[in-house]
């Protein structure tokens, strides 16, 4: 890395033995480790995705066997899910940020900080064995009795991986929240917190309340596997249903877990490319923790045609509809802070059109699921993948790139090509619109998911959606050429290359190892760009 | 098939309830995916910065707009949720009287018994017009049944039964769907269901095979083969309530509680008999979870269905001349 023009000690600087990295209790640093576990997480579920999308470009499961076809979408999904969204947003952008901004040294509790990458990076590790050594065919659903039962795959090693992972997410969110109420600056109160700062505090206590719900439940149906407990297979006794209530208790919340940090993103930057303040600030900052205890009571909206009752349903489908209610609050809050603003088209901001194209799609579809009768008809369909890609894909994954690249010249101290950037957020909106909208309508049409094999009238639109993957596979392919280049040949970046508000922008890029030279001390409200 | 098709034929009575739900919430979707798209680029375009020192006017916000786009959209999704739930109540309520047919889901095939005694596999022959309702149970792991052109689907679950109910209302071949992933051939578990006019339907009846022995015939044999006669008698000198009339009544328990008598309390008290005890009774059942397969049980079932009118009924014999219409009940 091209360290030497720097004019004075950053944290990058700081000693260059693997071991300073290793053993570093850096904040900045264990943002940097998760940058490249989850980097490399991402590229191994997008492999298997890509498998999957030219499995289906024909009716016959000509490419891979229906085995083999199963483990890689339960693979995908696995990877993509625990070992990618769930941990890209906060572990990555908010381990690095969360600190800086709120005026900190570093993060509460800086050990734990490395414990949990190393959690992480482990817990990862053990899954990829699973898979080398077999793979699971589950679906990441491990609905019983078939995963504690039935399937003859690595399901226990896979739930252990998981088990070992879960650990190093209840860390990091235990982290922050004692950072956030702890460590914030002189001055730095609650209501001049930045939004990002907010969401991540939301998505925390989701970390902290959820995680041991779903780790206990993977146990318990590892134990079902060994010792044949009858908590889950009926011919002992079990429900097999029980599994789903735990296990959507969890797994909803962690939609949130996926997007409430998303939602903190595109606040930093609607913000900051409109140079404006947000509009609303108090009520974006408590959707987030509307949507994160909302979040824990919807879990039953999965389960409309396993056997619920017809009143928890409808108990369940009301309050789905109540939580899509915040969502909608923020995006007329994000359109709002636009009016008047001053707006530039920079990459990141790109993202953020996409984000919010993409986003109400995905929630508006969220409708169609929340309302039991047409969820009957579209639930295990491709029209709830298309829905939750929608939200987890273009949602999460826009804001993650946005982020990334609107704080990278902080992270790095380097510019990237401005103009590659752009072209790669539009082909990746294309990329991902011509992929997953065709699979709402193959959805409503009937097509069932997770279909190694399909009737042929579902053809067409399995055509343009492998299309469109090729189209979203370059999109992603591209930032690593360009961000890769600006470590080595980049412009340096100066410590506010957006003219944007924010103690991450006061400081130097990149930051010293200690975030600030001098300690800083919060006198006015946050996004005060009019002064 | 066509190949631009853009929604599955509608072929239940069902059908066009839920796609005209479905079309109100695209109309919803599009309406505010338009608006808010519209919002953003007008603002992106009028308010692009002009100069780079720039900065927006600072608006902090406003009550009166906040509270307009929290009540506006709360009272569309209470709209959506009040005519979702009227739909779906139709659904959850079999009407009174069904064609009642039996679907056993396993590793991977589907199975169908008709009262009648028809058995079938992954095909299912219904007469066009009738209310049939489905009885459902899974051998093994969960399954689902979803037929696209009903715009029905319902779990299949092992230990238990789960109920779907439909009219057809256009003759023709359908699509019937595994939705729940079930292992190695999920994408296999593929099944017909067969729409007939009624004079067709019969025609199938009296054609093809498994004629003579009905179900609840069967599962007299079976129940008798399994000694079950032995304890349970048609009158109330056994070790066991009788079984007479016992179907669709409420039963006292040995705690004084109550419990109606339906498909889950029967299957209940055959696979674990001391859950639920009838009061005056003994605790001796043993327990019969894995000497009968799960087809054998609904036999069993339809047997003591048989048995809620009058002995005389006991042989289960279904009065011609038009055993598959509801009309027998």
């Amino acid at each position: 890395m091209d360290t030497a023009a720097t004019p004075h000690s950053n944290y990058l600087t700081d000693g260059y033995s693997l071991k300073s990295w290793l053993l570093t209790r850096d904040h900045k640093r264990i943002g940097l480790l998760y940058l490249f576990s989850v980097t490399a997480f991402f590229l191994l579920g997008a492999f298997f995705a890509g498998i999957i999308r030219l499995e289906l470009l024909t009716p016959a499961g000509d490419l891979v066997s229906s085995d083999i076809y199963n483990r890689l979408f339960t693979m995908h999904g696995v990877v993509m899910i625990f070992f990618f969204l769930i941990p890209s947003i906060p572990s990555v952008l908010g381990n690095f940020l969360v600190p800086i901004m709120i005026g900190a040294k570093d993060l509460a509790f800086p050990r734990l900080n490395l414990l949990s990458w190393y959690l992480y990076t482990f817990g990862g590790l053990f899954t990829l064995w699973a898979l080398v050594t077999g793979g699971v065919d589950t679906g990441w659903t491990f609905y019983t009795p078939y995963s504690s039962s039935f399937s003859n795959s690595n399901v226990a090693l896979v739930i252990v991986g998981i088990f070992i992972n879960g650990f190093s997410s209840i860390l990091t969110g235990l982290n922050f929240i004692v950072t956030i109420h702890k460590m914030r600056a002189p001055g730095m109160t609650w209501f001049r917190m930045p939004l990002f700062v907010w969401a991540h505090y939301a998505t925390s206590l989701i970390f902290v309340l959820g995680t041991p719900v779903i780790a206990i439940t993977l146990l318990m149906v590892g134990a079902e596997r060994v010792l044949h407990l009858g908590i889950f297979d009926p011919k002992l006794g079990g429900d097999p249903v029980l599994f789903q209530h735990l296990f959507w208790f969890y797994s909803h919340p962690a939609v949130y877990i996926m997007i409430l940090p998303a939602m903190g993103v595109a606040s930093e930057l609607v913000a900051a490319f409109s140079r404006k303040a947000i509009f609303g600030y108090e009520f974006v900052a408590f959707s987030s923790l509307a949507i994160a205890v909302f979040g824990f009571l919807v879990w039953g909206h999965h389960m409309f045609v396993s056997s619920e009752s017809v009143y928890s349903a409808m108990a369940f489908s009301l309050l789905s509809f109540l939580v899509a209610i915040p969502s909608a609050v923020k995006v007329f809050n994000w359109s709002a802070t636009m009016y008047k603003g001053s707006i530039s088209f920079e990459a990141p901001m790109l993202y953020v059109f996409g984000f919010i194209g993409l986003f109400m799609i995905g929630g508006l579809t969220g409708l169609f699921l929340a309302a039991i009768a047409v969820d009957v008809h579209v639930t295990d369909t491709y029209f709830v993948v298309a829905h939750f890609h929608y939200i987890m894909v273009g949602g999460a994954i826009m804001m993650y790139m946005g982020g990334l690249h609107f704080w990278w010249p902080k992270i790095f101290g380097k510019l990237y090509n401005e103009f590659w950037a752009q072209v790669a957020a539009v082909t990746i909106f294309v990329g991902f619109n011509l992929t997953f909208f065709p699979q709402f309508i193959v959805g409503y049409l009937g097509m069932p998911r997770r279909y190694h094999a399909y009737p042929p009238e579902f053809q067409l639109w399995n055509i343009l959606s492998t299309a469109g993957a090729t189209v979203l596979a370059v999109g992603y392919a591209m930032p690593a050429f360009y961000l890769l280049h600006s470590l080595f040949k980049g412009k340096r970046a100066p410590s506010n290359p957006w003219g944007a508000k924010g103690l991450e922008w006061e400081t130097t890029s990149p930051p010293p190892t200690h975030n600030f030279e001098t300690p800083p001390v919060v006198t006015e409200p946050p996004y005060n760009y009019a002064k | 098939m066509p190949q631009t098709q853009l929604l599955p034929e509608q072929a239940s009575t069902m059908a066009p309830r839920v796609d005209a739900l479905y079309f109100f919430l695209l109309a919803v979707a599009a309406f505010f995916t338009l608006l808010i798209a519209g919002l953003v680029i007008y603002f992106a375009f009028k308010y692009r910065r002009r100069s780079k020192n720039e900065a927006g006017v600072p608006i902090h916000g406003s009550i009166w707009l906040e509270a307009t786009w929290t009540i506006i959209p709360i009272i569309i999704v209470l709209v959506i949720f009040g005519w979702s739930s009227s739909i779906f109540f139709s659904m959850a309520r079999p009407p009174a009287k069904t064609l009642d047919v039996y679907v056993v889901g396993k590793q991977w095939m589907w199975k169908f018994q008709h009262p009648d005694g028809h058995m079938e596999v992954n095909e299912l022959h219904v007469p066009v017009g009738v209310d049939v309702k489905l009885t459902m149970t899974s051998q093994d792991v969960i399954h689902d049944v979803y037929i696209p052109n009903f715009r029905l689907k319902a779990d299949v679950l092992p230990g238990k039964y789960t109920h779907m109910w439909f009219k057809a209302t256009k003759p023709g071949k359908y699509h019937l769907f595994c939705a729940e992933y079930c292992g190695t051939n999920h994408s296999g578990m593929v099944g017909w269901i067969t729409v007939q006019e009624r004079a067709e339907y019969e025609q199938w009846l009296a054609g093809s095979s498994g004629q003579g022995t009905t179900m609840a015939q069967a599962g007299e044999k079976l129940f008798k083969d399994l000694a079950c006669s032995s304890c349970h008698q048609t009158d109330t000198i056994g070790r066991g309530p009788t079984l007479v009339g016992l179907y669709d009544n409420k039963v006292t328990l040995d705690n004084g509680s109550t419990v109606m008598a339906d498909d889950a309390y029967l299957r209940e008290s055959i696979t674990n008999p001391r859950a639920k005890v009838v009061a005056g009774f003994q605790p001796v059942m043993p327990s019969f979870q894995g000497l009968v397969s799960e087809e054998g049980l609904l036999q069993i079932l339809e047997y003591i269905k048989s048995l809620r009118t009058t002995p005389s009924n006991a042989t289960g014999v279904v009065p011609p001349p038009a055993p598959a219409i509801p009309a027998k009940k």
